[in-house]
C-alpha cells in the first residue's frame, strides 16, 4: 500500500483550503457586502471581510427598489411547475420505450436523441416564434414550455426502467394488471433514485435559466429571479448592496436544497454526462 | 449498462404506448424539432419580428461575409472554445486527484467545490462583476500588495478572459464530480507499481493516471467545447447587452440574441446565425469525439 506522508497529507489540505478560499469565499464575500449597511465602506482598501454592523436593511431595501419576492414566486413557479411536467412527461415516455412493444419504438426513441443534439441557443429565435403565434408570449407558460420535457430526462428514465428485472411486471401482468397499473404501482416505486435526479436537474435547470426568460418576458412584472436580477444590476449598479442582497435571495434556495440531497447531485451529474 | 429484452409477447392495448409518449414527443416535437425545422427554412428568408418574410435564397449567408460584427461574435466564440477547453479539461482532474484520497473532511471539500455549479449563472457573473470592479476585492487586494489597480471590465480583451475564467471556475466541481467517478475505476496497482519504480508525482501523473482517463477527458472535452462556443450568460452579464467596449465582446449566441429579438428583430438572419452555432457546435462534437478514436489505432 502506498503510504500518504504527513507531509502528503499537510499539503493536500492546504491545496483545498487554497481551491475553498477560491470557490466558496466570493459567495461569502457576496454575503458580507449584502449584510453592510449603507454608512460602511464598502470599498475600503485592504478590504474588510466582516460587516461592521450586520445589518438586514439591504434585503428591506432590494424588495422596495424591484419586487425581487414577487420574482422569487415567479422563479418558484416556474422551477415547481417543470419538475411536475418532466417527472411526469419523462418517466411516462420512458416507460413505454423500456418496457412496452409496439412497432415505432425505436423511431419514437430517435426522436429524442435527435432533440439532444439540436443545441437550445440555436433554436430560441423560432422558439420565440413559435410562442408569440400562440400568444402565449410574457407569460410564465411560456418560459415552462420548451423544457416542460427534457430529452435527456426520458433517456435516464428509459435507462433506468430498462435495467430493471423484467419479472418484478411478470407476476403482475398475469393478476391482469394493465400498463397504467404496472407503470404506476410496480415501475414508478422502483425507480425512485432517477426520478428524485430528474426532480432536482429539472428544477435547477428551471431556476437559474437565463437567455430563454430573458428573450419571452418583456413585462417587469412576470420577471423571473434571474431576469429580475439582471434588471436590478442593470439599474442599480451603484450600490452594489442591494445587488448583493439579491444575488443572496436567488442563490439560498438551491444552496440549501444541495446541502440536503447531494448525493442526488453527485448522480445526476454522472448519469447525465455519461449516458446522455 | 444492460438492457431488459422487451417482453415477448404484448401486454397491453395498441394504443397505450402512444399514449404514454405522447407529453414528451409532442413538447420534444413543438419545441425541439419544429424550431429547428423553422430555423433552417427562415435563414432563408427575409422575415422579421412583424413580417413572414419571403425567400431570399442564400442572402443572409452572404451579408454575413460582409457582416463586421458576425467574425468579432465568431471569432470571440472561438477563442472561448480554445481558450477555456484547456484548462476545463486540466483542472478539474487535479482536482478530483486531490480529493480522491479519503482523507478526513473530504466529503465536506468536494461538496463545497461543487457550490458554484448550484449557482445560477446570473449570480455568479454579479458576484464576479462586484469582485473584478475597480474598486472591488480583487483590485483592494491587488493595491495590498503594491500593483494594480486593473480595470477588468473596462478593456474589451481583460473582460472577455475575465468571463472565461469566471465560466472555467464554475465547471470546475462539475466536471471534477465526472473525473472521479473514472477515477474510481482506476486500478490502484497501477500507482503502486510505478511508485516502486521509483516515478515521481508527475511521471506517475503523465504515465498513468493520463492514460487511464483519457476516454474521459475526451469527454470533457466534447462536452466543454460545445457549450463554451455557445456562451451567452457570462459575457453578457459582465460586458452587457450590447457586447463591451465597442461591441467588442459580442459572442455568436449574443449576436443571435441581439438581432432576433425585439420588435424590429431581423429574424431571418438571426436564424442564419443559429444555424451556424448549430453547424459550429455539432462539428467541434464530431472533432473531438474523432480524435479519440484516432488515438486509438
Amino acid at each position: 500500500m502506498l503510504r500518504t506522508s504527513g507531509w502528503e497529507k499537510a499539503l493536500r489540505y492546504v491545496l483545498m483550503l487554497g481551491v475553498l478560499a477560491l470557490t466558496v469565499g466570493p459567495f461569502l464575500w457576496q454575503l458580507s457586502t449584502s449584510l453592510k449597511g449603507t454608512t460602511e465602506d464598502i470599498y475600503t482598501s485592504p478590504p474588510r471581510f466582516l460587516p461592521e454592523h450586520p445589518t438586514g436593511h439591504n434585503y428591506a431595501e432590494v424588495a422596495g427598489v424591484v419586487p425581487v419576492w414577487d420574482y422569487a414566486l415567479n422563479s418558484l413557479r416556474v422551477a415547481v411547475a417543470s419538475v411536475v411536467t418532466n417527472l411526469v412527461g419523462a418517466s411516462m415516455a420512458g416507460y413505454a420505450l423500456a418496457r412496452l412493444r409496439f412497432r415505432g419504438r425505436r423511431a419514437a426513441g430517435l426522436v429524442f436523441v435527435a432533440a439532444l443534439l439540436v443545441p437550445v441557443e440555436s433554436v430560441v429565435i423560432a422558439q420565440f416564434t413559435l410562442v408569440r403565434e400562440l400568444n402565449l408570449n410574457n407569460t410564465l407558460t411560456a418560459v415552462v414550455l420548451p423544457g416542460a420535457v427534457g430529452a435527456l430526462n426520458v433517456l435516464l428514465m428509459r435507462n433506468a426502467f430498462a435495467a430493471l428485472p423484467y419479472e418484478t411486471e411478470e407476476a403482475a401482468v398475469i393478476d391482469g394488471a394493465n400498463a397504467w397499473q404496472r407503470f404506476t404501482r410496480i415501475a414508478l416505486p422502483s425507480v425512485r433514485g432517477t426520478l428524485a435526479v430528474v426532480a432536482i436537474f429539472s428544477f435547477m435547470g428551471a431556476w437559474d435559466d437565463f437567455l430563454w426568460p430573458l428573450i419571452v418576458l418583456s413585462d417587469a412584472d412576470n420577471f423571473t429571479l434571474t431576469v429580475g436580477l439582471n434588471f436590478l444590476h442593470g439599474t442599480f449598479t451603484q450600490n452594489p448592496r442591494l445587488v448583493a442582497a439579491g444575488t443572496v435571495i436567488a442563490v439560498a434556495p438551491l444552496l440549501v436544497m444541495f446541502a440536503c440531497l447531494q448525493r442526488y447531485f453527485f448522480r445526476g451529474v454522472g448519469e447525465g454526462a455519461v449516458k446522455g | 449498462m444492460r438492457r431488459a429484452p422487451a417482453p415477448a409477447v404484448r401486454t397491453h392495448r395498441a394504443t397505450s404506448p402512444w399514449l404514454f409518449l405522447l407529453p414528451g414527443l409532442a413538447v420534444v416535437s413543438a419545441f425541439g424539432l419544429y424550431p429547428f425545422l423553422t430555423t433552417v427554412h427562415q435563414a432563408f428568408t427575409d422575415a422579421r419580428t412583424l413580417t413572414p418574410g419571403t425567400w431570399v435564397g442564400l442572402d443572409n449567408f452572404r451579408r454575413m461575409l460582409d457582416d463586421e460584427q458576425f467574425w468579432v461574435a465568431l471569432r470571440n466564440s472561438g477563442l472561448y472554445v480554445a481558450l477555456v477547453v484547456p484548462f476545463t479539461v486540466l483542472l478539474p482532474l487535479l482536482l478530483a486527484l486531490l480529493v480522491q484520497k479519503p482523507l478526513k473532511g473530504v466529503a465536506f471539500f468536494r461538496a463545497a467545490f461543487y457550490t458554484p455549479v448550484v449557482a445560477s449563472v446570473v449570480v455568479v457573473a454579479l458576484i464576479w462583476g462586484w469582485m473584478l470592479d475597480d474598486r472591488g476585492l480583487v483590485n483592494g487586494i491587488l493595491r495590498v500588495l503594491g500593483a494594480g489597480p486593473v480595470d477588468f471590465l473596462g478593456d474589451a480583451w481583460l473582460l472577455l478572459l475575465s468571463a472565461m475564467a469566471l465560466t472555467v471556475w464554475k465547471g470546475l466541481g462539475y466536471y471534477m464530480v465526472i473525473y472521479l467517478a473514472a477515477l474510481g475505476n482506476v486500478p490502484h496497482e497501477l500507482h503502486e507499481a510505478a511508485a516502486v519504480d521509483g516515478a515521481g508525482a508527475l511521471r506517475r501523473f503523465v504515465g498513468v493516471t493520463v492514460p487511464a482517463v483519457r476516454s474521459t477527458m475526451v469527454l470533457v472535452a466534447a462536452l466543454s467545447s460545445v457549450s463554451a462556443f455557445k456562451v451567452f450568460s457570462e459575457v453578457y452579464l459582465l460586458a452587457g447587452p450590447t457586447g463591451g467596449p465597442a461591441g467588442q465582446d459580442t459572442t455568436l449566441v449574443m449576436l443571435v440574441q441581439r438581432t432576433g429579438t425585439g420588435l424590429a428583430g431581423r429574424v431571418g438572419y438571426a436564424s442564419a446565425l443559429s444555424l451556424v452555432v448549430f453547424v459550429i457546435a455539432l462539428l467541434l462534437m464530431l472533432l473531438v469525439l474523432r480524435a479519440d478514436r484516432k488515438e486509438d489505432r
